[in-house]
């Protein structure tokens, strides 16, 4: 085995380590932020936003990422509103095109996730919610949001874990991140294996981070499901 | 002048698809009453005292809390409510008690009782807190301020959920068989907390199986029948020998 060489790819990888980040935090959260628009549209008890919504989830779930991603970066381009427009020195941002096909994406899956978590929330504690006076958005807030969160968060954590990953497909529109990176040294070195090696070890350091961080969230919102201390029991 | 009823209830129908549940039911209750509403399963009771704080929505009648009537409005071929942020306010001014407690399992008893009047009544948290403790020390489980609904029993819970309803200091407080759904040798504890409260003059509605309680703690017994109110009075009245048959007849059946 050659430690050098494992070391030396490692260190240039490392590299390009913030690119693959920067993609992975921008995407989740702005992705978070639209399906949290997306449910509310989506249970709110309009039937038009209930619609769009509806959709929105079916077209972004229904269709592969790298084709959207593919859309995004290329499609966008031949509308001539688009290059005229005050947004294009984003949008030609290769950068850009995939953070937003990956927000656009996992928003549609998660939607769904925070659909299911909302489902799950027991009716008599939205009842008793309402019986002393809360509606609207304090009861969201206040009541479903919390427990529905805390139904969704094993899900939602999957769909994270594969947002890390799908941060990859951004190599594919010229986003020099750590696949990209490692593309490129393979092509200079024709070492395949030890390249791709060391970078799946980064994917995989980088999912247990998020994992052992969800894990943690998760124990903490379910305080209340654990047995009582001996000492407050009955 | 003459009293304002804390809660005055007038000619409610509400049917589910065809089949009528309430067929024109009228109720006052006056400061200080503590009503027993009495009745075989599928006579309405529940669905009556949900219609009040609207849980349900009636399908025609008044509801007055306190001289306030909650104004209605015919939408889509249906009655509803015209106000959220009136039927919110007069929420807040009825405390409920469920058959299952409803307590919110991710929060502890304390967070439980003080959330009300924090988030609804936007209370100073400091103030809450101490009067939460008084309230759950009244209903007995003061040392459960910390644990969570999961970890407490079905007597302790619904005394907790008692609690969390006083702490809205509502004006009428409504208990839908608020022992149903206990074992029997936890019913005691809560009848005996809602004794209390009587005695204390807190104005109630009680939907209940317990004749003990119809009997000895309440002022007046309404039996309810097939979507009416078949009879009203006071105990002795009801449970003497002036009682309607039919009333005679279903207190037999808890007599075997």
């Amino acid at each position: 085995m050659d430690i050098e060489f494992l070391s030396s790819t490692m260190v240039t990888l490392l590299k390009a380590l913030p690119v693959t980040l920067a993609l992975f935090a921008l995407s989740v959260s702005i992705g978070c932020v639209l399906a949290l628009v997306i449910v509310w549209m989506r249970v709110g008890g309009n039937r038009y936003l209930a619609g769009f919504a509806k959709g929105y989830i079916f077209v972004f779930r229904g269709s592969p990422l790298l084709i959207q991603m593919f859309l995004v970066f290329y499609g966008l381009a031949q509308f001539d509103f688009i290059r005229n427009g005050p947004l294009w020195p984003l949008l030609r941002e290769p950068f850009v095109c995939a953070v937003l096909s990956l927000a656009l994406c996992t928003a549609g899956y998660s939607a769904e996730i925070f659909r299911g978590g909302i489902r799950s929330v027991p009716p008599r504690e939205i009842e008793a919610a309402r019986a002393i006076g809360m509606s609207g958005f304090l009861l969201v807030r206040r009541i479903i949001a919390p427990i529905a969160l805390r139904f969704a968060l094993p899900a939602y954590s999957t769909e994270v874990v594969l947002m890390m990953k799908s941060t990859s497909l951004a190599s594919l529109v010229t986003v020099w991140e750590v696949t990209g990176v490692a593309q490129r040294l393979i092509s200079h070195t024709y070492r395949t294996m030890e390249v791709f090696l060391c970078a799946a070890i980064i994917y995989l350091v980088l999912n247990f981070i998020v994992l052992q961080a969800m894990a943690l969230l998760e124990h903490f919102l379910s305080r209340h499901l654990r047995a009582a201390p001996p000492a407050a029991k009955a | 002048m003459p009293e304002v009823p804390r809660l005055s209830v007038r000619d409610i129908r509400k049917s589910f698809g065809a089949h009528e549940v309430l067929r024109g039911i009228s109720l006052e209750a006056r400061d200080g009453d503590v009503i027993s509403v009495l009745g075989a399963s599928g006579s309405g009771k529940s669905t009556f005292l949900r219609c009040i704080n609207l849980l349900e929505v009636a399908d025609s009648g008044e509801v007055w809390v306190d001289g306030e009537q909650i104004r209605m409005v015919q939408k889509g071929g249906r009655n509803r409510p015209a106000s959220q942020k009136q039927v919110d306010h007069i929420r807040a001014e009825l405390g409920m008690v469920f058959q299952s407690f409803n307590l919110w399992s991710h929060m502890t008893i304390l967070q439980n009782v003080i959330e009300g009047p924090v988030h609804v009544l936007k209370r100073p948290r400091a103030e809450c807190v101490e009067e939460a403790h008084a309230l759950l020390k009244k209903v007995g489980i003061g040392d459960k301020a910390n644990a969570y609904p999961a970890h407490l029993s079905g007597g302790q819970q619904q005394r907790a959920a008692i609690a969390r309803a006083l702490a809205m200091k509502p004006k009428l407080m409504l208990f839908d068989e608020p022992t149903s759904a206990l074992d029997p040798e936890l019913v005691g504890e809560v009848l005996r907390v809602m004794r209390a409260l009587a005695e204390e003059g807190t104005t109630m509605l009680v939907v209940t199986h317990e004749m003990g309680f119809a009997r000895n703690v309440s002022n007046r017994v309404a039996f309810m029948r097939e979507g009416l109110v078949d009879s009203m009075g006071s105990p002795q009245e009801m449970f003497g020998a002036g009682a309607s048959p039919a009333f005679r007849q279903f207190i037999g059946h808890f007599q075997a």
